[in-house]
């Protein structure tokens, strides 16, 4: 049963369509949800919660209708804000104490379960003093606490990199792995920049202007895209020439020559080429395309 | 649906014993609700927040208190030398006394009970909690209701204790104060329902305490001066009770002169048979506050 199903979803603001028909299916494990600001990421989270109300359409998360099943299904369920969210003058603990019992857990497993999570997402003595005069990164992972406190099932993360420096960010994107790989909570997590989700989510859902693009595995985004990049002493042009003529896409990216991985026969095409032309082969390897670039489409390769 | 192997943990950090999950119980929507009304009665107070924050509330208690006290000890000493026989000021008179500071108690209580979520964009995250939008607005309304009524019923039975060791008749005692602390009861919900719908509808703090003040202490100054002017100079003390209708403070004292049969703390008690109109306009007030929150938090954006 998928985790997240929406069917012809719509949300029609005044003048503006957030969400158009949108269908879409999410099963668990880390799922990126991808798309320009404004693509209407935030709103398909604010109305799988109840937040905002949906124009048109059907959904249902872990089960639970959206529309009719509010209260049970923001019970197994957690939510990281994308804006500002917490207030200055009370510490980590008391605040993320306090979120933890309007989740429903009673006050002595609300403070364990507090300094058990405050731990987790890397707070430590911090956590006492208030969170007015916290950094963007504190704040962040005090905003993550509280979505993770009350050992949700699944939990909406809407752009938990904001902000961040790019240390700050490498961090945050290994806490979102870890909350499904060792707290075995699904994830889902927006972002407008394909290339940070791609790395640490399974399967990527990209919409844009409230219209789903793709949605497939991290894995199969990349399968269809593997690439052998090619490196010779001498003569690149000729070598891609006879390639080329061999029947193989090929393309070139500075001195490397790049050539699509049909099967295991383009190995001996390449090793046959390279031979025949009495060239050096330094280095032969597979090359791992990014989303991003499947994303844009093979003409960005060509070009170069 | 296959459960992901746990890796391992990160080196260095000796006391991580790795991820633990919670299957204990888990409260209800109701009793969620009370976790959060007694979280915002104790905000009332400035319990739970920051030291600051305390100050303003025990303040106004202490100035809410220290008449009381002084009232008590006036009735025990003119008991004592057998001039009096009944308290110099009646119970349900008390509220109308310290207007004033319990008027900068809701503004600045009712800004800190629904403001504060505003401003720092809180509410999303009770939003996505197992709550609906209505149990947020009836907690918050019925705890700064009853932290009001804490305010006026803790001098009420100070005032109370004194009668008492000032041998007045216990029974007569005991049914007025009984009957000062339903009136105070009615002055808590109005004061608190008008209080949170100013409050409710900005973000910035400052905005909402002058605004509450503003409402509350003009429209007791103007309809005090207008019963003046109606009753003393014209004459009418016919029109000049009706007036009393358009203030929370002189609302209430109405329905206690009517409902208690107690003298009036304004120029002019509301007239001959307005007594229940005054009463309906009273829960019409409380209605009409509470369903104005409801309409208010139904449309906010989150």
């Amino acid at each position: 049963m998928p985790v997240i199903e929406v069917n012809e979803l719509t949300k029609r603001y005044p003048g503006a369509t957030a969400l158009d028909r949108l269908t879409v299916a999410v099963g668990d494990g880390v799922t990126g949800l991808v798309g320009a600001n404004g693509a209407g990421k935030s709103t398909l989270i604010k109305i799988l919660l109840g937040l905002v109300d949906a124009t048109s359409g059907q959904g249902s998360v872990l089960g639970h209708d959206i529309f009719t099943q509010g209260i049970e299904l923001r019970r197994r369920v957690g939510y990281m804000p994308e804006h500002d969210c917490l207030p200055g003058d009370i510490s980590a603990t008391e605040f993320v104490v306090h979120m933890a019992r309007m989740s429903g857990l009673p006050a002595d497993a609300a403070r364990e379960r507090t300094a058990d999570t405050l731990r987790h997402v890397g707070l430590y003595e911090e956590r006492y003093r208030p969170i007015g005069g916290y950094s963007t990164g504190m704040k962040q992972r005090v905003k993550l606490a509280q979505a993770l406190v009350h050992d949700p099932e699944l939990v909406f993360l809407d752009e938990p990199t904001n902000g961040l420096d790019p240390v700050g960010r490498d961090e945050m994107l290994t806490l979102v792995r870890r909350i499904y790989t060792e707290f075995g909570i699904s994830v889902l997590v927006t972002s407008h920049l394909l290339g940070e989700l791609e790395r640490i989510c399974d399967n990527v859902v990209i919409i844009d202007s409230g219209v789903l693009l793709r949605s497939s595995s991290v894995a199969e985004f990349t399968r269809a895209s593997e690439q052998l990049a090619i490196e010779v002493t001498d003569g690149v042009d000729e070598v891609a020439r006879t390639l080329s003529e061999a029947g193989l896409v090929v393309a070139r990216d500075g001195h490397l020559i790049v050539v699509d991985l049909a099967d295991e026969a383009t190995y001996d095409a390449v090793r046959d080429v390279v031979a025949d032309r009495g060239v050096g082969l330094v280095r032969m390897g597979p090359r791992k395309h990014h989303i991003a670039e499947v994303f844009e489409g093979p003409v960005a390769n060509v070009a170069a | 649906m296959s459960q992901p192997e746990p890796t391992t943990s990160p080196s260095g950090v000796i006391h991580d014993i790795g991820y633990r999950g919670y299957d204990g119980g888990r409260l209800d929507r109701r009793r969620i609700g009370s976790a959060l009304f007694v979280h915002s009665l104790r905000g009332v107070y400035g319990l739970g927040r920051a030291g600051k924050s305390k100050i303003i509330p025990f303040g106004l208690a202490a100035v809410m208190v220290l008449p009381a006290v002084i009232i008590a000890v006036v009735n025990v000493a003119l008991a004592g030398q057998g001039v009096a026989s009944e308290p110099v000021l009646p119970y349900t008179r008390y509220p109308m006394v310290l207007s004033a500071a319990i008027a900068i108690f809701v503004a600045v209580q009712a800004t800190q009970t629904v403001s504060l979520d505003l401003r720092f964009h809180t509410l999303p995250l009770y939003m996505s909690r197992p709550l609906a939008r209505v149990d947020y607005v009836r907690v918050k309304y019925a705890a700064l209701a009853l932290g009001l009524l804490i305010l006026m019923a803790v001098p009420i039975l100070i005032m109370y204790v004194g009668s008492l060791f000032a041998e007045f008749p216990i029974g007569r005692e005991t049914g007025d104060v009984a009957l000062a602390l339903i009136g105070a009861s009615l002055y808590a919900l109005v004061l608190a329902g008008i209080g949170l719908m100013i409050a409710s509808l900005t973000a910035r703090r400052g905005f909402g305490v002058a605004g509450v003040i503003a409402v509350l202490t003009l429209s007791y100054a103007i309809v005090s001066a207008l019963q003046g002017w109606v009753g003393e100079v014209v004459g009418d003390m016919n029109t000049a009770g009706w007036i009393g209708l358009f203030s929370p403070m002189t609302l209430v004292d109405g329905v206690q002169v009517w409902a208690f049969g107690v003298e009036t703390s304004t120029p002019a008690g509301p007239p001959d048979g307005a007594g229940p109109v005054f009463l309906v306009v009273t829960l019409g007030v409380i209605a009409a506050c509470y369903s104005a929150l409801a309409a208010r938090y139904r449309r906010v954006r989150l």
